[in-house]
This record gives C-alpha cells, structure tokens and sequence, in this order.
C-alpha cells in the first residue's frame, strides 16, 4: 500500500472548487514532486494531507491514518515546512530546535540535524537575523526534528538565490536517502526535475499528468514541431489528414505542423506529391516546459 | 507538559529578550510611584482625600497601570503578531497545540505582572511608608478577579482582531479606557461622580483594590461577583472566537 493514499479529493472555497478530483498516491521512499502553478491547488491538496484542511470529498489516507480523525497520530509521524512561516523574531536557532523537539516523544538530536544542515554556526543566531537560506534551513530542520517517516516542504527555494537552491537540493536528496519520504510542491521546473522520483502537474484543482520526469519527457519528446513558409497556398486538410500529425497552425506565412516523430516524413511526402516547396523549414523538439503546456495549454509562469 | 514547559521557558526566555515591555510594564508603575512620592505635595496628608497622603490614595492605580499595560497591551499584540506571522499556524502542524503558547503567554505574563505588582508594594512599603492592604484576603480576591478579567480582555482583543494592526488598536483604546477609569489619567477624585462609579465595574476594578487596600471597609461583593462575571463572559467569548490564522 502506498504511503500516502488521495482518491477524488475536493475542497471549494467560496463554491468554486479550488482542488477538483484529484487523486495520486505517493510510494514510501520516494521524492514525490507537485509542480504546478500558483493557484493550481497544490498548498490546499498538501495541507489537506496534513490534516491542516478538511476536505468537502474524497478520501486521504497518510501511513494508514485519516489526517482530520486522527490528527495528533499524524502529527507524531509527519513534518510539514509551511509556506512562507516565520518564527518568533528573537528566538535563537538552537532554541527553536529544543522547542520544537520537545513536542515529539523521540525527537533527532538538534545538535546534529544544526550540522546536517550547515547551520552549527549559527547556533545561538536570533531567527530575525538570518538569511532568507538559513531561515528556510531552519524550516526544513524544524520539519525533520521529530523524525518524521513523511516530510511535506511547500516552495521549498522561493526567494534562494541560486547557490542556496542547490545546497537545499543536495539537503533534501540526502534526507531521502535516509529513508524519509518527501512530498514536495513547487512551481520551479528544474526543481521538479532534479529532485523527483515521480512527479503529478497540476493545473486548475486536477491532475493532468502523473508520471516520473522522464516519463513526461519522454511523451513530449516524441512530439515534433515542424516550422515552413510553403511556396504555393496549401490546404491544411492534407497535412491534418496525415496519421502522424496531430496539429496543424499558421502564424502569419508561416505553417506550423506538430506531430510525433514519424510526421516529418509524412509532411515532405505530402509536400512533395503536390510540389510544394517548404521554404525555412526547422525541425524543433519538445521540452519538459513544452509537456507543461502541450498538457495545460498555458506555460507554467503565466 | 514537557512541551508545555520547555514552550513557556522560551516565551519567558523572549520576554526578558524585550527591554520595552520590561520597562513599561515591571519597572515603570514603580518608578511613577518613585517620581511622585518624591514630591513633598503629595506625599502628605492630602485634606480633599480625608487626610490620606496622595501617594497612598493613587497606588492602586498604578497596579492598573501594570495590568493594563501587561494584559491589554503585551499579550494582544503579541499574540496577534504571533498570528499574523503564521507562528500559531506552525504549531498546528505539529503534535503540540498552539494552544500551548497561549498557555504560556499568559503565565509569562502573569508572572510580569506580579512582579510588578510586587516591586509597587515593596518599594512603597520600604522607601514611602505606603502601607500594604489592609484588608489582605480581600484584596487578593480583588486582585485575581481583576487580573483574570483584564487578561480575558485581551485574549478577546486577539481573538477578534482581524491582524496585528486592528489589535494594535483595539488593544490601544481599550488599554487608554482602563487607565482613564482607573484613576491613572487623572485622579479619581477629579473625576465626575457618575464616571468614577462606572469606573467601579471596569476591569480590573479599581474601587474593589482601592477599598482593600486603604479603605475602611473590604470591597463590596457586588463589584467582585460582578467582575468575576466580565472574566468569565470575556474567557468565554474569547475561547469561542480564537483562530490561529
């Protein structure tokens, strides 16, 4: 059984349904990644499995436990690094580790989750002076303080700077490899791709792909763009008709063909049976960023 | 409880981390007492308070001045700030309930304002021959029904207020409104009659600490049960409107 279980979930605000149906299951030991963009619903689905919302349908079920019936038994067994939270200004990094490893009946020792972290110098550091990387170090320590079999980190590296995206990364690879399951939201592309094992996109409240990052890659990588000016007028009809291409569009002269792979050939054939030159013809292959919007209709930073 | 523990050693640990509040709310009812003992006016017999000395007459004001600098000024701004930080929403996330820093605010808190209370007592006893209550049991009784409504009060204030600026000021009118019926802006007996009675009822009840303290008889049960009644309606209300987001 999956480590964590979502079937049709739905949560509504104000009658409008801001997770609609969604339903994934996450494996014990994986980094599990919610990519998406903001609004997409993926904070609520994630803090709905931290029993921090009640849902209006669907079922959750985290290792076996129901996150609303059985709160403070998942509270014990899963930490959560909120979206941009703070701590109180004057309270010194040890401190908040002590505090927080009270609340837990066999926390890990402070001490060396500071060193784990790279954070042992700024131990007696007050939260308001540290650095947006540090703060969130410190975030996803408190995260980890109860030794949690789940960890759930929300926008883990908004606001880093790139060298602190990358420490983080390597932090969160190494925390996975000592047996914690991670699930993740973002709304980085390359964080989504470095880091999971599998991956769910969201967009609108649902999920219009699950699969690992190079699952997704792969479905788009078949995909082709192929650009020309053709010489003579031409009826879209003979290049939609073709097995292999799936869209045909025209942006000014230009014809724009997208298919999978085998509809290059078809396209020159077809051209050529009616002598029709394809002048400035380019051959382009799909991105993951490319998936994002052949699978949304819209990039993910819109 | 160790987490309930350890949880109000650090919120102990950030109060002491707050010169400001320290200042204005332990150590400044005692130096006002300080500033006007020493004024030779006022620290003898006073003939429009029936020969009682000023310094005597204004002491229990200054304890609502503590109290309503700690209980209707500390904890409704921190508590909402802790809220509007998503500090109390963090917490939900964890085994521990953020119930626990509430605890612990008001027991820091308390203790502030005892120590408060306490250095009001011991410097006028010591230093000013102010003497301490006369009517001790009562004014115990006075003094916790007091305190208790006035931290009620504040709680409500955080409870209600939508972010830690609308608490700002509600916590501000509310903390100017216990001064003023305390007898702390001005004296109560400048004040007109009808506003010095209403002054009576206002937590933390000015006229039960005065009574008990250097009055001729203990405070009157009414203005007690009365006030244990605005404690517990205000406990109440707050409980019921709490959110920790």
């Amino acid at each position: 059984m999956s480590i964590i279980e979502v079937t049709d979930l739905v949560k509504r605000y104000d009658g409008r349904a801001v997770v609609d149906g969604v339903s994934l299951s996450v494996e014990e030991g994986e980094i599990f990644a919610i990519l998406g963009p903001n609004g997409a619903g993926k904070t609520t689905t994630v803090e709905i499995i931290e029993g921090l919302r009640a849902p209006d349908g669907g079922t959750v079920s985290v290792m076996g436990l129901d996150p609303q019936r059985d709160r403070h038994e998942l509270r014990l067994r899963l930490g959560a690094q909120l979206q941009s939270s703070k701590l109180q200004a004057k309270l010194k990094v040890r401190e908040a580790l002590e505090l927080y490893a009270s609340f837990y009946p066999s926390p890990a020792d402070p001490e060396r989750l500071l060193e784990q972290l790279g954070m042992a110098e700024q131990r007696d550091t007050a939260f308001e002076k540290l650095s947006g990387g540090q703060q969130q170090r410190l975030s996803i320590a408190l995260a980890l303080i109860g030794n949690p079999r789940i960890a759930v980190l929300d926008e883990l590296t908004t606001g880093l700077d790139p060298q602190a995206r990358r420490t983080t990364w390597d932090l969160i690879e190494q925390v996975r490899d000592s047996g914690v399951t991670i699930l993740l939201v973002t709304h980085f592309m390359d964080e989504a791709e470095r880091l999971s094992d599998r991956l769910a996109i969201f967009d609108g409240g649902r999920v219009v792909a699950l699969d690992t990052p190079s699952g997704l890659v792969a479905r788009v990588m078949t995909e082709q763009r192929i650009r020309f000016r053709p010489s003579e007028t031409l009826d879209d009809r003979l290049l939609t008709d073709l097995p292999h291409v799936t869209s045909v569009a025209r942006h000014g002269g230009q014809v724009v063909v997208t298919g999978t792979s085998d509809a290059l050939h078809e396209v020159t054939s077809v051209l050529a049976r009616h002598q029709i030159v394809a002048h400035d013809l380019r051959v382009e292959q799909a991105s993951l960023d490319d998936a994002f919007v052949s699978l949304t209709g819209r990039p993910l930073d819109a | 409880m160790h987490a309930l523990l350890t949880t109000t050693k650090m919120e102990a640990r950030l109060l002491t981390r707050e010169p400001l509040m320290l200042f204005f709310g332990i150590a400044f009812p005692s130096i006002l007492l300080t500033v006007l003992a020493l004024m030779p006016r006022l620290s003898e017999p006073d003939p429009n308070l029936g020969g009682v000395r000023f310094i005597d007459y204004f002491a229990p004001s200054l304890v609502v001045l503590t109290l309503a600098m700690i209980a209707l000024q500390g904890v409704p701004n921190t508590l909402a700030a802790y809220r509007d930080e998503g500090i109390l929403r963090r917490l939900s996330v964890t085994p521990a309930s953020p119930a626990l820093i509430l605890i612990a605010q008001l027991v820091v808190n308390l203790a502030a304002a005892l120590v408060s209370t306490a250095l009001v007592m011991v410097i006028g006893r010591l230093a000013f021959a102010i003497p301490l209550p006369r009517y001790i049991v009562g004014f115990t009784v006075a003094f916790m029904v007091g305190i208790t409504a006035m931290f009620a009060l504040g709680l409500v204030i955080a409870a209600v207020a939508r972010s830690a600026r609308a608490a700002s000021g509600m916590a501000t009118v509310t903390y100017l409104l216990a001064i003023f019926f305390g007898g702390v802006m001005l004296p109560r007996f400048l004040l007109p009659d009808a506003v010095a009675r209403i002054g009576a009822y206002v937590p933390p009840g000015v006229q039960a600490l005065t009574d008990a303290w250097i009055g001729s008889a203990p405070p009157q049960t009414t203005h007690l049960l009365i006030m244990a009644g605005i404690a517990a309606v205000a406990a109440v209300v707050a409980a019921k409107l709490f959110r920790w987001e």
